[in-house]
């Protein structure tokens, strides 16, 4: 959707899944399917007289990401307490960092360049900072329909990290390609891993020339994002056409209805009271850490599509694609270690198997096909076991099942029909049953693409395409020098 | 012969090494003494003395078998009751928290089972350890043992009269602007707040984060040096704890103060302060010099400023640490099936909170509201940066400084609850050791009208040791700490 005027911010919250431990105690990480309130202690509970103390690694985590994000990275921060009442917190405030009241966050001022519209454009970061996870609120169906609510502190004391941007994106589509950007390069620092359930948050700021700022939360994925400011888009547009105007507030976005509600307007806006928690102590960041970390700093998004393009050959487009999630370019270096045909390969992912995984809203890590399946196509095929048509038709079974590609193959009968023999049979059959076309084919030779298409119909693909297209074109000609007596 | 109970920590601990008595008969003469003295003074909040006798015995097989003793072997402690103890309840004197009973142990009660000492029971103190007087707890006032119509100071009022009342022989105080010193001072005990990060906070209830320190109350100097003892040192799940190396401050403790230069701030003996207090604490003074130290006046002016910039700083802390009794997970819960969880809350709150609380909770949360924030918070901090460099300024010149622990003797009970305002002068002269984080202690130095004066010795930064000795040195040459109060 393309409206005039439109200014979207983004405030993500990106869990940082390669921490063992919470943010401020020792409670594992690894909470998801655990029992409700079974991954908690003291400290993530808010129990009386328990203090919080940072996970130090979280600490480098975060850096590395604000450098990825080319932000400048303070010499010295502090954490605050941000108060308000709420019951997914058990402490009533969150522990959280601030950049106003003698504040410092980890980081400000970056930047990153996305592709929009077949341009570069450059989308401001205002800063990146941590703070720790709430619990988690359960409804029964909507927030505003469910009879009770239910708390899993399970979640709280999780390290988050904040990134704010200024309101540079001007689409939902730019919204989405930002986020996809945003995660490929955490995900390869290998901070952080978006297909865990609810790991990347988002908050968005949407306004409309001559309408005001309009908060949206609990936006849980890109599709979401995307859906969640289009519809916000619509409903901003309506009013203002209708001269109703924007009022200034904060909506909730609810997945199930595909729709916003209010959650509160201006005048009942949070006053944070933030204040430093004094229950930590400063952290400083020293230029040496900071170099020990850019050391340890692994490939970025950007290098890995230039290795692409040059080390395997690929358009840089494709690289591109590929590289865009951390997952997808993994399996498709996992598939080259294993079968050196990069362009082949990358074939397969672009066209088929991504095309696939869209049109079903799947991901590559929702999927059950394994770098090793695909390659084991690949070469059923060049192996002339299969046609590459056989190929298509099996891999979506690959990526549901997680099968392996010859048992499929096997099972469904699917083996190449190579024998001059057999086929020449099938095309007897075919001949004889199709008149109409083989005049059509005699007089055209054109034509005869229907003929070829009605034994692939007959084989079920199997046919060595080759091989029938031989044989059908060789009866052709029998026929012709039998009609025309010499 | 003294019974069992009147004897000091040392003392006991040295004949239950001895075998000249046993664990015990200790502990059964406290709660004999406990028995018969509880219901005057009601120190306790909570007392567990089945646990304690198991726990006696214990010990003294570990003494009939020959094995290794913990410092505090056999010597019964009193707890103040806001720092956690797995399984005994900690209600902070609140209604709020009637019903708590922590799941962990604190850091300091880690310790002190570990060197073997036997818990006795919860001490009474001011609502969450706001107030000065134990007037606040919402289980009626404890009496000071002194004067049973008088207050025995607070917050930690329970601790310091179970002690004075010989109900227990060592007890744990928090100090957040004097609440162990003002308490040791009324009841003619050695209380001593340590500097800040000297000792884990871990497992103590918030009241004021940054100001407050977990600290001994003791019948004597050296008492109160063990126990220091033990309860100091690093402790990774407390981040503000300060990686020092433990120290036995016993060892520190001589008869000796030649050549300490003592530094008398004019502040502490302003227009608020008693004349018979000043002429105690002077005479106290006058005392060290005979033995040896030299003195002379000093000014603090920021020192004008402290108690507005602590109470800013300690209400605004308190309204965010007090804020997650919300009745949804522990504490006090009135049932009101219908009401959204803001009621809920609010509800809960009114009631599970007493009125000082709620005034603490209020102002602090009006301390920090925007708009307000600079004007108030910000300044307490460019304050307690001034009294820091204050006080740094003052120690380029003396050792130590001395002044009276608190501004008047001990008053009645109800005398001032009705005037808060008149409460929060009391801490006038404790608050700026808490806001410069310095150890302080309160050592007995005086009596007006058989009412206990207290007399105050502030160091450096880590330098315990130095108000230990001086405390030490001016006990062993003063009779204050074999009286005992007319108590029966």
């Amino acid at each position: 959707m393309s409206v005039h005027g439109v200014k979207i911010g983004l405030e993500i919250h990106c869990q940082l899944t390669s921490l063992k431990t919470k943010l401020f105690c020792g409670c594992s990480s690894d909470y998801r399917g655990k029992n409700p309130n079974m991954v908690a202690c003291p400290v993530c509970l808010g129990i009386p007289g328990a203090l919080p103390v940072l996970n130090e690694k979280a600490v480098d985590c975060a850096v590395m990401a604000a450098l990825a994000l080319n932000c400048k990275v303070s010499e010295r921060m502090f954490f605050f307490r941000k108060n308000y009442f709420y019951p997914d917190m058990p402490k009533n405030f969150q522990i959280s960092q601030y950049d106003r009241a003698g504040g410092v966050p980890l980081a400000v001022d970056g930047y990153l360049y996305i592709q929009a519209g077949g341009k570069q454009k450059e989308i401001r970061i205002s800063r990146v900072h941590l703070e720790e996870d709430p619990g988690k609120l359960v409804h029964l169906g909507a927030i505003d329909e469910s009879p009770y609510t239910l708390v899993d502190y399970n979640r709280s004391g999780i390290a988050l990290l904040e990134i704010v941007t200024e309101p540079d994106l001007n689409s939902p589509r730019e919204a989405r390609i930002f986020l996809q950007k945003l995660r490929s390069i955490l995900e390869h620092l290998g901070v952080f891993d978006g297909s865990l359930e609810g790991a990347m948050r988002c908050d968005a700021n949407i306004s409309l020339a001559g309408g005001t700022r309009v908060e949206i939360k609990n936006i849980s994925s890109f599709k979401e994002v995307e859906r969640a400011l289009s519809f916000e888009i619509m409903r901003q547009r309506d009013m203002l056409k209708k001269g109703l105007g924007v009022k200034r507030e904060t909506r909730h976005w609810d997945e199930t209805r595909r729709i916003t509600i209010t959650l509160r307007t201006k005048e009942e806006e949070q006053d944070y009271r933030y204040f430093p928690e004094p229950d930590l102590v400063p952290i400083v960041i020293t230029e040496d850490f900071i170099k020990e970390i850019e050391a340890k700093m692994p490939e970025l998004p950007e290098a890995r599509i230039k290795r692409f393009v040059e080390a395997y050959g690929l358009p840089s487009y494709d690289a591109g694609v590929l590289v865009g999630s951390k997952a997808l370019a993994d399996f498709f270096e996992e598939c080259v270690k294993l079968h050196n045909k990069p362009k082949e390969i990358s074939n397969w992912m672009m066209s088929d198997l991504l095309r696939y995984l869209y049109e079903n809203n799947l991901e590559i890590h929702e999927s059950k096909i394994t770098p090793k399946h695909l390659v084991e196509m690949i070469k059923l095929i060049e192996d002339g076991v299969i046609s590459g048509k056989i190929g298509k038709r099996i891999l979506p079974e690959m990526v549901l099942t997680g099968r392996h590609p010859s048992q499929i193959v096997k099972e469904k009968e699917l083996i190449k029909i190579d024998s001059r023999e057999k086929l020449e049979e099938i095309v007897k059959k075919v001949f004889a049953e199709n008149p109409k076309a083989v005049e059509d084919a005699l007089a055209d030779e054109k034509a005869a693409h229907f003929l070829v298409g009605q034994l692939m119909k007959e084989t079920k693909g199997k046919a060595d395409p080759q091989l029938a297209n031989q044989i059908i074109r060789e009866k052709l000609e029998h026929i012709k020098t039998k009609k025309v007596p010499k | 012969m003294p019974k069992l109970c009147e004897r000091t920590a040392n003392e006991v601990a040295k004949k239950i090494r001895d075998k000249e008595t046993t664990t015990e008969e200790c502990v059964l003469s406290i709660f004999e003494r406990v028995h018969k003295v509880e219901s005057k003074v009601h120190a306790f909040v909570t007392l567990v003395e089945e646990e304690a006798l198991e726990k006696a015995r214990e010990i003294d097989n570990k003494v009939s078998n020959g094995k290794p003793l913990g410092k505090l072997a056999g010597i019964a402690i009193a707890i103040k009751d806001n720092m956690c103890t797995n399984g005994i309840r900690t209600t902070c004197s609140s209604r709020m928290l009637e019903k708590f009973v922590p799941p962990y142990d604190a850091t300091v009660i880690e310790k002190i089972k570990r060197e073997d000492g036997i818990i006795i029971g919860k001490t009474n103190m001011d609502e969450f350890a706001m107030g000065s007087t134990t007037e606040t707890s919402h289980f009626g006032p404890t009496h000071n043992p002194w004067d049973l119509s008088a207050v025995p100071g607070g917050s930690s009022g329970g601790s310091a009269a179970a002690v004075a009342a010989d109900e227990t022989f060592l007890a744990l105080g928090s100090d957040t602007g004097g609440s162990i010193r003002c308490p040791a001072s009324y009841c003619s005990m050695v209380g001593l707040k340590p500097t800040y990060g000297l000792v884990s906070r871990y497992g103590l209830i918030a009241y004021a984060n940054s100001l407050e320190q977990i600290g001994p109350i003791a019948k004597s100097v050296y008492d109160c040096a063990l126990l220091l003892s033990v309860i100091a040192g690093y402790d990774p799940r407390d981040a503000t704890s300060v990686k020092v190396r433990s120290k036995d401050y016993t060892f520190f403790l001589k008869d000796d103060v030649k050549d300490v230069k003592v530094g008398v701030p004019k502040e502490f003996f302003g227009e608020g302060t008693s004349e018979n207090i000043g002429k105690s604490v002077w005479d106290a003074i006058y005392k060290l010099e005979e033995l040896g130290a030299s003195y002379s006046e000093v000014s603090l002016p920021s020192l004008e400023y402290a108690l507005s910039a602590y109470y800013l700083v300690a209400m605004s802390e308190a309204s965010s640490n007090l804020a997650r009794y919300d009745g949804l997970r522990y504490g006090y819960r009135i049932k009101s099936d219908d009401a959204d969880w803001s009621t809920v809350y609010s509800k809960d709150r009114r009631a599970g909170f007493g009125d000082e609380v709620r005034r603490r909770i209020i102002l602090g949360t009006y301390a920090l509201s925007a708009g307000y924030y600079n004007k108030y918070y910000l300044k307490a901090l460019k304050i307690r940066t001034l009294i820091r460099r204050d006080f740094e300024k003052a120690f380029k010149n003396f050792d130590v400084l001395i002044g009276p622990t608190m501004p008047t003797p001990p008053f009645k009970i109800g005398e001032k609850i009705q005037d808060p305002l008149a409460l929060y002068m009391c801490d006038v002269l404790t608050v700026p050791a808490n806001l410069a984080g310095l150890p302080a202690i309160s050592i007995p130095c005086g009596f007006a009208d058989a009412l206990p004066i207290g007399m105050q010795i502030t160091a450096p930064p880590f330098r315990e040791d130095l108000i230990l000795k001086v405390g030490y040195a001016f006990e062993r040459n003063t009779t204050y700490k074999d009286q005992k109060p007319p108590l029966k």
